[in-house]
């Protein structure tokens, strides 16, 4: 089957000189969930901006569903629903009217019946008639959804969506995707968030410095991204490891506060309860412990690395 | 043709006008009715007719264009500004919408909301002068043809600004004057030689003889020339949308 989505030795270089995309190529299926990670000023949104028609590409082709970006834009555009990073909004409009807006712009006739599906999908229906001003910025989020989905595009560029949206509204969403990606759609998601890449997409693109550094199936990449940190808070700092927690890599950091425990969490064996007894015969007096995820950026420091060496 | 996505600019621009109407049809209706005192009666007390025409009624056309030019103007440049000032321009951008149909949206709306004004203004003038309208139908297509012109112009002026100040100094500086020295309040034939030379240069000059025409059937300059200038005002500003849009300039990154 060809690729709904297809880019070719896409770049794009700012009129101020930056070369923010260098040579992009990227298939994406259809019916399938991407998800762009890569660190801040990657050049995630610039890549969207200029598949979208936001920007305008260097060099390189863009198809949508076969159309080209360029030469058949009408027919590209038409597939293509786009959810802005920022919250781009008419302050003084209703849902109802920033949401029929955006279909009426594509083309579409009006429908009621869509725009009652799209606005309950998003959980909006009740606040159809309030003015964006007067709602919540995660509401604003969901309106800039469903002006999106409002032309029932088949490709959707979902720009960081959960960035600054609580955990159960978070969970809202990711339900809304897959009743989306269920209807057949292909969703191109950008986010900061590993577990919301674990959790929703088919396949992770890592981009950086403007280049994609790998395209994989979730699952082998997380096997590889998945580190994370156990921090065991003292009670009273301590000037070294002592000798019989040694062989459990353990770092002293937080000027002797804290002992820091890398892992995989895709392990068999993550070492954590040997390490916690281990800790507990040691005498030492524990005041808190606390598990982090190793940041996104941290891994694409890695990879970089990896990528380079 | 995506004559849905038209009606969708036009509707929408359109509410953002009926939500401010009384604001944006007050206050020209107050200036206006200003003008009728200061210039017809205490003007007019002094000279008493231009060609003919008294003079409270020889101000109305050139009172009525000044009005519509710098409306027009000013309602397409703040309607495309806007979009790009709040960030929902990326909207238009990414629509399978064409340069003509962004533009039809976007400036019949500004046109249709100086065209009410203007009416509006000319029923105003009623209460002040005895006025005649020689070529009602031909006075019509003027003041149509203007609203579209200078709000094709006030597109461009949009998409130009950079900031509220641009957007708000250029009409002042540039239509104004245009306006003022386009024959608004007195006949060219009234100016010295040289500043009749000048003066048609300016291209308002030709719209106020013209509009003056279907009112008292009296021009400055010949209607036919009145006509050319207008159209091609207006082609000049397609042309240039068409270059904007093609190169996205100030628009696309
Ligand atoms: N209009 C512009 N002119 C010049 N440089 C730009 C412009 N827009 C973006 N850039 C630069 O291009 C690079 C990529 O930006 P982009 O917005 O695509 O990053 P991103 O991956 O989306 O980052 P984030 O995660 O912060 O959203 C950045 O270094 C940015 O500074
Ligand atoms: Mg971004």
């Amino acid at each position: 089957m060809a690729p709904i989505l297809s880019v070719a030795g896409l770049g794009k270089t700012y009129d101020n000189g930056f070369v923010a995309l260098n040579d992009v190529s990227l298939d994406i299926e259809e019916g399938e969930i991407l998800a762009l990670l890569g660190p801040n000023g990657a050049g995630k949104t610039t890549l969207i901006s200029a598949i979208c028609g936001i920007a305008v590409p260097t060099k390189g082709t863009v198809t949508v569903g076969g159309h080209d970006i360029r030469d058949d834009y009408r027919a590209a555009r038409a597939l293509i629903g786009l959810v802005p990073q920022e919250t781009f909004l008419e302050p003084f409009e209703t849902v109802w009217n920033t949401v029929s807006f955006s279909r009426g712009l594509f083309g579409k006739r009006r429908d009621d019946a869509v725009m009652e599906r799209v606005l309950r999908l998003l959980s909006l229906w009740d606040k159809k008639d309030s003015k964006v001003i007067e709602l919540s910025g995660g509401m604003k989020r969901r309106v800039l959804i469903a002006k999106a989905l409002s032309h029932e595009p088949r490709v959707l560029f979902l720009d960081e969506p959960t960035a600054g949206v609580d955990v159960e509204l978070r969970r809202e969403m990711w339900e809304a995707m897959r009743k989306l990606k269920a209807d057949g759609v292909t969703i191109i998601l950008t986010t900061h968030y590993i577990e919301e890449a674990e959790a929703m997409a088919d396949r992770i693109a890592v981009i950086s410095r403007g280049d994609i550094l790998l395209v994989e199936e979730t699952g082998a990449l997380v096997k590889r991204m998945g580190r994370k940190e156990l921090k065991i808070e003292l009670a009273e700092p301590i000037d070294e490891i002592p000798p019989d927690l040694s062989h459990h890599a353990l770092d002293l950091v937080d000027g002797g506060t804290a002992l820091l425990y890398t892992y995989d969490r895709q392990a068999e064996r993550t070492g954590i309860v040997r390490l916690l007894t281990g800790v507990q015969a040691s005498g030492l007096r524990v005041s808190d412990v606390e598990t982090t995820q190793s940041s996104l950026e941290e891994i694409f420091v890695d990879l970089i690395a990896e990528d380079g060496a | 043709m995506n004559l849905m996505a038209v009606a969708a600019i036009y509707r929408f621009e359109m509410a953002r006008t009926l939500r401010t109407v009384w604001g944006s049809i007050v206050s020209p209706v107050i200036s206006t009715s200003l003008y009728f005192v200061v210039f017809g009666a205490a003007i007019g007390s002094r000279i008493e007719e231009v060609e003919g025409v008294e003079y409270g009624a020889f101000i109305v056309p050139g009172l009525i264009m000044l009005t519509v030019l710098m409306q027009s103007v000013s309602n397409a440049s703040f309607g495309i500004y806007f979009p790009k000032f709040v960030g929902t321009i990326y909207e238009l951008l990414s629509a399978p919408v064409s340069f003509l149909e962004v533009t039809a949206g976007y400036v019949l709306a500004a046109a249709t909301k100086s065209l009410v004004i203007g009416l509006i203004i000319l029923g105003t003038a009623f209460f002040f002068v005895d006025l005649r309208i020689e070529h009602p139908v031909a006075m019509l297509a003027f003041l149509v043809l203007t609203c579209i012109s200078f709000s094709l112009l006030g597109f461009i002026l949009g998409i130009w600004a950079k900031n509220f100040e641009q957007l708000q100094l250029v009409p002042l500086l540039l239509i104004t004057p245009l306006v003022f020295l386009g024959g608004s309040f007195y006949s060219i034939s009234m100016l010295p030689p040289f500043w009749q030379t000048v003066t048609f240069f300016n291209p308002v000059v030709y719209l106020i003889s013209g509009f003056r025409w279907s009112f008292f059937g009296e021009a400055d300059v010949a209607i036919g020339l009145s006509l050319i200038a207008i159209v091609a005002f207006t082609a000049i500003c397609l042309a240039v949308i068409w270059w904007i849009f093609r190169t996205g300039w100030r628009l696309r990154k």
